[in-house]
């Protein structure tokens, strides 16, 4: 935080902002004298930034030492600073990304695997111990933008895989021969709008053309059953399937992704709410090959669940538990070969459904973190 | 926004299966064929891929005999008796939520409807107590919208007294030199302050008369959030409330905005004057909530 004393700090402040060199996003922007000034500053400009106010004799505080620890606060990590329209939940998930990069070179590394139609980066956190194009696991949380315990959820798996590598002898072990691939953010055009306009959105921002509605249903975009009964034609529902399967570039990155990494062997899409696990068939009534394992696995891992909490589950084929849903991710990744595809519901059963209170999302996150666990242990001891 | 038809009851606590037809609010073109229907579940599972056309969907031959209590059509069915309790027996503190389904089984009436019989656990909420309840649900099926019936019997429904505190709230309210009004009930963060929790909560007894008329076999409604509850003047000794709910259908995944006027006494719980379905409004966008 800076506070200009006079005219001559405003416009250094002010020059500040043109140093495009030192990225400095300015959370709250130059008024006037005497008022404080929010800006945050990536890790590489600190020192800079530093001396170059001391230098100027201009005052400043820093606000927020450790993004990082902030984002452990549970509280912060739904209340984001939301300051006219800037995106700065979002910016802080990208921060924390960037802060854990940085902070665990030989462990995390970011790919950009697309962008969404506003332009927004598809982040992709690789967590590796090496080797080449290891079979791989792959969670994504946030597809659905007002699930908004997802994406929270998202940003402290991130944190308890780099504290537990190393500690934890199960998940050492898993990350010694397979690498987890960790989309946490995977729809940001609807989270910004959560935040600044709609608490209640779900799909894409993309217009439709020749409708007033906005937006696809992620989940009914991937090219599983499209076009089937379990997704809408129409632009204004909330499960509209969108043109053309995969024409959404948030999906379509990801659907890329898998095929160019071809050693994909567990994929896990968590939603909420419901309190549910999940895998395919959503589009049809066709039990899954592996049915019985899924089942079985399905079961183990919400046991490990409730283990915690006592939170209970139910567990099943899309079609059978929830409803039926065509074009949905896991019935495609499944179809790809993927054989561990599950969908997450997270809490809660429809208290408060969306709007689950901060102080659910650790325990929300603990717990699904041993139903991960044992998807991903199996998913390790049994090559395919 | 133009209004739609209003329709006016009075529906009493105690009375099962609501009686009056609702005229449903044209909503902006949305495919009713869209609503994910279950496709004929085959005793021969040949593993064919069964394609069907939109139309062929709306073909609705769900479960029947004896139900898979984990799945979606004794579920569906349970929720509903959950918002009956509420309509029944709520108040603002008493609240039920469902905690689990034991078993069900279903049966078709001839073609008047289906009939599910259920056993379930219970959650009263506030006094955190779990218990039993054997339950009906009656859906009709027909050529309009009707509301299913509803019988339950609970093990200890009312076990825990309420009357002293509601007592207390509705003094307070009485009392109260101006009338209350709260918005985003919880805010987007899932808070709410524990003032004017007691709203919040008659928002949801009163939303619970919309999702138990508003349900059928293919739906699964649940409170999204009260937008506006705002006490109204009156002369008698009821109090009065205008209330904004939002909620979620499941099935559909659609955010569904009704309006909604209810009084509430201790004595007499709480009774829905008017309700109405606004509009799904794909323009008008909340401000943003600034928490």
């Amino acid at each position: 935080r800076v506070i200009p004393k006079d005219g001559i700090q405003l416009s250094l402040i002010k020059e500040m902002e043109d140093m495009i060199h030192f990225e400095l996003d300015f959370w709250r922007d130059v008024t006037g004298v005497a008022t404080p000034v929010d800006v945050r500053v990536p890790f590489h400009s600190l020192q800079s930034v530093k001396i170059y106010l001391e230098t100027q004799d201009i005052e400043y505080s820093i606000m927020i030492e450790d993004l990082q620890e902030m984002l452990q606060n549970h509280v912060i990590l739904y209340r984001c600073l939301c300051i006219k329209s800037r995106i700065v939940c979002l910016v802080q998930i990208y921060s924390f990304q960037d802060m854990l990069v940085a902070e665990n070179p030989n462990l995390v590394s970011k790919i950009v695997i697309g962008q969404s139609y506003e332009g927004r980066p598809l982040n992709v956190l690789k967590f590796s111990t090496g080797g080449t194009n290891r079979p791989a696991i792959w969670i994504d949380t946030g597809i659905h933008s007002r699930e908004w315990v997802t994406q929270a959820s998202g940003t402290w798996f991130a944190k308890k895989i780099v504290t537990d590598y190393g500690t934890d002898p199960a998940l050492t072990a898993i990350l010694n021969n397979m690498d987890i691939f960790l989309e946490i953010v995977t729809n940001p055009d609807g989270f910004y709008y959560t935040h600044n306009n709609n608490r209640m959105w779900r799909k894409t921002r993309k217009p439709n053309s020749g409708s007033s509605c906005v937006g696809v249903d992620p989940n009914r975009n991937w090219n599983a059953g499209f076009g089937l009964p379990g997704a809408s034609s129409s632009p204004c529902s909330e499960t509209y399937r969108g043109p053309k399967a995969e024409s959404e570039s948030e999906v379509k990155s990801i659907v890329d992704f898998v095929k160019s990494h071809g050693n994909m062997k567990a994929f896990i899409s968590i939603h909420s709410y419901s309190q549910m696990l999940l895998y395919p068939y959503g589009y049809t009534r066709t039990p899954a090959k592996d049915e019985a394992e899924l089942h079985s696995l399905a079961k183990k891992a919400i046991t490990d669940l409730a283990s915690l909490y006592g939170t209970r589950y139910t567990y099943g084929s899309i079609i059978d538990t929830i409803y039926q849903a065509s074009g949905s991710t896991v019935d495609w990744t499944y179809n790809q070969g993927i054989k561990y595809s599950y969908t997450f519901e997270l809490r809660d059963t429809g208290r408060y459904g969306f709007i689950l209170p901060a102080n659910q999302i650790i325990p929300t996150s603990q717990e699904t973190w041993l139903a991960l666990m044992a998807i991903m242990d199996h998913t390790y001891k049994n090559p395919y | 926004m133009g209004l739609r038809i209003i329709v006016v009851l009075a529906v009493l606590m105690g009375v099962t299966g609501s009686p009056t037809t609702t005229v449903r609010p044209e909503t902006t073109s949305v495919d009713t064929a869209a609503h994910p229907n279950s496709i004929p579940e085959t005793a021969e599972e040949t593993g064919q891929n069964e394609v069907f056309s939109e139309e062929e969907a709306a073909e609705d031959v769900m479960a029947t005999g004896e139900l898979n209590p984990n799945h979606y059509p004794a579920q569906r069915a349970a929720k509903v008796v959950q918002h009956y309790l509420t309509t029944r027996y709520g108040s603002p503190y008493r609240l039920f939520g469902l905690h689990r389904v034991h078993s069900g089984n279903a049966e078709d009436v001839g073609d008047s409807g289906r009939k599910y019989q259920l056993e379930i656990s219970v959650h009263e909420i506030i006094s955190n107590t779990t218990q039993k309840c054997s339950a009906e649900v009656f859906f009709p099926h027909g050529q309009k919208q009707e509301s299913p019936q509803v019988q339950a019997s609970c093990e200890e429904l009312l076990n825990i007294s309420t009357k002293a505190q509601e007592e207390a709230l509705y003094q307070q309210y009485k009392m109260n030199q101006t009338l209350l009004s709260a918005q985003n009930l919880p805010d987007s963060h899932g808070h709410i302050e524990p003032d004017v929790k007691p709203l919040w909560h008659l928002g949801i007894v009163a939303s619970s008369f919309i999702m138990l008329k508003e349900s059928s076999e293919n739906t699964l409604y649940n409170m999204a959030q009260v937008a506006n509850i705002t006490q109204l003047e009156t002369e008698n000794e009821q109090l009065k409330f205008d209330c904004h709910t939002l909620l979620h259908d499941m099935v559909s995944q659609e955010i569904l905005h009704w309006k909604l006027l209810f009084a509430w006494s201790p004595a007499e719980g709480v009774k829905v004057l008017q309700m109405e379905q606004l509009p799904h409004c794909q323009h008008c966008e909340k401000p943003p909530n600034t928490n």
